[in-house]
């Protein structure tokens, strides 16, 4: 039987079905030595003793997917059955106690975290489709961070997620969701990163987006990030775009929660990221792509408060999707000829290459 | 070029607008270079890359026959199947060419299956053929080094009488001044004539790479395919070994900035058994590998190290410094080597399929095999040979000037060939007869004129093509040899978007620094270059080696990505900026400027006052 908890020391890729896809992966990231914030994953097991046991299948199965009316009537009720179900004690408990843990060994007792969802689905395009991107950022205190795991939960039932499950004919007795509690990093700059370009599938790049403070204003396309891209084989830093960043995400200085906020003139024009900086994100995306053996998209942070050379910090890898695709799809660049130089006559003979 | 469709234009031929000070620039060069009336309807580039400075009526030689040559290749000989040979234009001294296409599809099928025969031979057999092309060229420096200008004494050699050779010591001023052109001539059929096959090996490879790796750069490329050998580094190593010596035998202290040669050797010769020891492993070194030119090659006033040691003197006082203070000089060959598997090997890993791994290393096996003609027929042909070759004219040049036809020998440079051919005439007729040259009345104001037209011409600023915009640019030799491509053309007419401060050009190795500009148009000045400067110049040349140990950064108006200023900058690993068009035009020695190697930008930060 799955603990209602787990650390991430305790997790890998082999455990997708107790602790999503995001849990999996931070802890298989720990596995290949790679610097992740700590934390630990509320399991799916959890979700089944407190959500599952609500048994609010029954009252999503008889709703119409093209009423979007009584959808929307309906997640309210439902919503608010999640919120407000007593938590069984032995998830509680669990969390509370290693919520504190966490916070100890940080030397705190109100310790920052980012609660975040995390999916058992494959699919992406059935996360984004169900909800599954929420994300609470600088929860301080036992209290809150269940408060969090359970508005985590509850997104399931927001409209969308819920005529998604209907369209696809998904059961309700398939609903699993495991809820990621990490260690919340106070970010000078952070940003994403494939392992290829996104722009042209070229596995022979690292393209990084950066900008300054906390990694929400990146992927919420709230900011124009500067752009790298960095050769995978010299580390030569093929495209340098250094952005105006007008916008950026910081910690609430009340201590709950995160504010939006004008970048300070003078930071604005300078580059978010050192080249010491990129070279170290470049060396940690080769690493993390051969664990995993295929393209990743990678979610990344530099603490402001760590030692120089510590400071880099992932939050989240995933496989790259859109290429892998295209790549499948695609016609070969070249095939060999029977002599060297033959791809050179036929180069140069004045007709289109096949192939090519 | 493929016909224009005309709604874009640089300036035509027929436009431009004669130089004050310059009429009758036309008779320094033959007619057959001129523009005519039709050449407005064809579009011409500005051949900065090989003569970046206005041509003199001698130096006229240097484009009309390579161009005889490079065309003869590709045309007749290999039968290239799309592409001719290129034609060339001098206006304002200036030299402007064109491509001749073939864009009939039944002729380029016919000239297919000769190109297959013809240069598959090449191919096939290149190593076998490279060392009969090394044999040759070797033979041919030979040659020119054995050319004798004849002394014209009051009477001839008694042996030429005891042997009864037959005729006299006139009838070789002809001959032998001749054998100096005829030789030049093979020179350059023997450099075109491995020239395209090995330049498209390359630019094969290099297009599969950007098809595979979009975002790899161009200099990725090129350190994949590069030799470690490479005969054009020679010289600056060689330059290095004197200099590691000179440390060895405690001579260090003779080697400062500033020094001239002539003070330096004299202090040498001062120095007992140490500074004759110096000068021996000077002598050793210098041949063959002072043979080196201080330009392309394209210029009479281009001279070898060995013919005036002020550029190898100016680098010595640096690499002295440098090793004293404990640093390698060294080449280090074997991680170069070792550098240059690995990213190979990363790059093959990298592909998709098992048939990319296969075609992968053929190509670069192929590129591998053709670099080395690549890499070190510049220095057998552009710089030993030619530099041998203009130190013969220049010795007619001081015949003239002993018979009194010219006022000094380098005034032979003022002379088209055949003009020269024309005095030596006079010269071989008046010993003849006993009777006095007729020339000094009728050359001497030619060459005066001449200086001066040079002079006024040197002043214009020519625009980097001419004539209606092609629909697309997509001749070989064009692409391979000179890098311009429908992207180089959009560059030069979009050159007037950018704000007046910035210049645009080819990112050839990357990095951001800012410092004071030296602007140096002609080779000669080159150690007027301080540390720490930013060299902006129209074209580097390989013997320009040593400079790049001083430079901050490097920008140039010609050259692609493989130019020589992208390859040594990449080594030295500083910014550089090649094929701006118009770098020298804009930037002015003091400037302060930006170098950005990553975007291929040079911006002027505060101009002097």
């Amino acid at each position: 039987m799955t603990p209602p908890v787990l650390r991430f020391a305790d997790v890998g890729r082999d455990d997708v079905s107790a602790v999503g896809g995001k849990g999996a992966g931070l802890g298989e990231l720990r596995r290949a030595g790679i610097r992740v914030p700590d934390g630990f994953v509320v399991t799916t097991a959890a979700f089944g003793a407190a959500v599952a046991a609500l048994d609010l299948g029954a009252r999503v199965a008889v709703l119409d997917p093209g009423d979007a009316a009584a959808i929307a009537a309906a997640r309210g009720e439902l919503r608010a059955a999640v919120a407000s179900a007593p938590l069984p004690p032995a998830v509680r408990d669990a969390v509370v106690a290693r919520y504190r843990e966490l916070a100890a060994a940080c030397g705190t007792d109100d310790l920052p975290v980012a609660v975040r969802s995390s999916a058992t689905s494959e699919d992406s395009a059935a996360d984004s489709f169900a909800g599954l991107q929420d994300t609470y950022l600088w929860v301080r205190g036992a209290d809150r961070v269940l408060d969090a795991v359970r508005r985590c939960w509850a997104s399931l039932y927001s409209v969308e997620s819920v005529t998604y499950r209907l369209r696809r004919g998904i059961p309700e007795t398939d609903l699993a969701m495991a809820v990621v509690v990490q260690q919340m990093v106070d970010a000078r700059s952070s940003g994403v990163m494939f392992t290829r370009s996104p722009h042209t599938g070229d596995r022979s790049v690292v393209a990084i987006d950066a900008s300054w403070g906390l990694g929400s204003a990146v992927v919420s396309g709230e900011v124009t990030p500067d752009a790298f891209v960095v050769s995978k084989v010299t580390g030569e830093i093929v495209r340098r775009t250094v952005a105006t960043k007008s916008r950026w995400h910081r910690p609430d200085p009340e201590g709950n929660g995160v504010v939006e906020d004008d970048v300070p003139d003078d930071l604005r024009g300078a580059p978010s990221i050192s080249d010491e900086e990129i070279a170290e994100l470049v060396a940690v995306a080769r690493t993390v792509e051969a664990h995993h053996g295929c393209p990743q998209d990678i979610e990344w942070a530099v603490s402001s408060t760590a030692a120089p050379g510590e400071a880099i910090v992932l939050l989240q890898s995933r496989p790259e999707t859109v290429w892998a695709e295209k790549d499948a799809a695609a016609a070969r660049v070249a095939t060999p000829t029977p002599r060297a130089f033959d791809h050179v006559l036929n180069a140069m003979s004045g007709k289109p290459r096949s192939g090519a | 070029m493929s016909q224009p469709s005309g709604d874009r234009s640089f300036p035509l031929p027929s436009q431009i607008d004669p130089v004050a000070g310059a009429e009758g620039w036309e008779e320094m060069y033959p007619y057959f270079s001129r523009f005519q009336p039709e050449d407005d309807g064809r579009f011409w580039f500005y051949n900065s890359m090989h003569f970046p400075e206005v041509v003199p009526a001698f130096d006229g030689i240097t484009s009309e026959v390579p161009y005889t040559a490079i065309g003869a290749n590709t045309a007749r000989l290999f039968s290239f199947p799309t592409t001719m040979g290129i034609e060339y234009r001098i206006v304002n001294g200036r030299v402007y060419i064109t491509a001749n296409p073939v864009t009939d599809p039944a002729q380029i099928e016919a000239r297919l299956a000769d190109f297959q025969e013809r240069a598959g031979h090449y191919y096939a057999h290149w190593d076998e053929l490279y060392a009969g092309w090394q044999t040759r060229i070797e033979a041919l420096i030979a040659e020119i080094e054995a050319v004798e200008v004849p002394r014209l004494g009051e009477l001839d050699d008694l042996s030429v009488v005891l042997e009864s050779r037959g005729y006299a010591s006139n009838h070789l001023l002809r001959e032998n001044f001749h054998r100096c052109i005829d030789l030049y001539s093979k020179m350059w059929h023997h450099h075109t004539e491995f020239l395209m096959l090995g330049y498209g090996a390359y630019v094969v490879f290099f297009e599969f790479c950007q098809q595979a790796f979009p975002e790899m750069g161009d200099q990725t490329v090129a350190r994949m395919v590069a030799g470690m050998d490479v005969t054009m580094y020679r010289p600056d190593d060689e330059l290095k070994k004197l200099a590691a010596l000179a440390v060895e035998l405690d001579l260090a202290d003779l080697f400062v900035e500033g020094s001239e040669p002539d003070k330096v050797l004299s202090g040498l010769a001062e120095r007992g058994d140490a500074g004759a020891r110096w000068l021996a492993a000077l002598e050793e070194a210098k041949d063959p590998w002072f043979n080196v030119s201080v330009g392309d090659g394209f210029y009479h006033h281009h001279l070898s190290w060995a013919d005036d040691l002020t550029v190898p003197f100016a680098a010595l006082p640096r690499y002295v410094e440098q090793i004293r203070a404990g640093e390698d000089l060294t080449r280090p060959t074997e991680r170069l080597a070792q550098e240059r598997e690995r990213i190979a090997d990363e790059y093959r890993a990298l592909l998709g399929s098992e048939d990319e791994r296969a075609a992968f290393d053929q190509m670069l096996g192929l590129c591998r095999q053709v670099f080395p003609y690549i890499e070190s027929h510049k220095f057998y042909c552009e710089h030993w040979f030619t530099t041998r070759f203009f130190q013969k004219v220049r010795e007619f040049g001081r015949l003239l000037a002993d018979r009194g036809v010219l006022a000094e020998a380098d005034d032979v440079f003022h002379l088209r060939h055949l003009e020269v051919e024309e005095a030596l005439v006079d010269v071989s007729l008046a010993w003849a007869s006993g009777g006095a040259e007729l020339g000094a009345r009728h050359w001497q104001p030619i060459v005066r004129r001449r200086k001066k037209i040079l002079e006024a011409l040197a002043g214009w600023s020519p625009p980097p093509a001419l004539g209606p915009v092609p629909d697309s640019l997509n001749d070989p030799a064009v692409k391979m040899l000179w890098g311009i491509t429908d992207e180089t053309i959009q560059t030069w007419l979009g050159a007037g978007d950018l704000d007046a401060d910035s210049v645009r050009g080819y990112a050839a190795s990357p990095g951001v620094v800012e410092g004071v500009a030296h602007v140096l148009m002609n080779v000669n000045d080159i150690g007027a270059i301080r540390e720490g400067e930013i060299l902006v110049c129209p074209v580097t040349a390989p013997s320009w080696g040593p400079v790049f140990g001083k430079i901050a950064a490097a920008v140039s108006d010609i050259g692609g990505t493989m130019s020589h200023a992208a390859i040594v900058a990449r080594e030295y690993g500083m910014p550089a900026v090649v094929g701006t068009g118009q770098a020298t035009a804009k930037i002015r020695t003091g400037d302060r400027v930006r170098v950005d190697g990553d975007r291929g930008l040079v911006t002027v930060l505060r101009e002097t006052p």
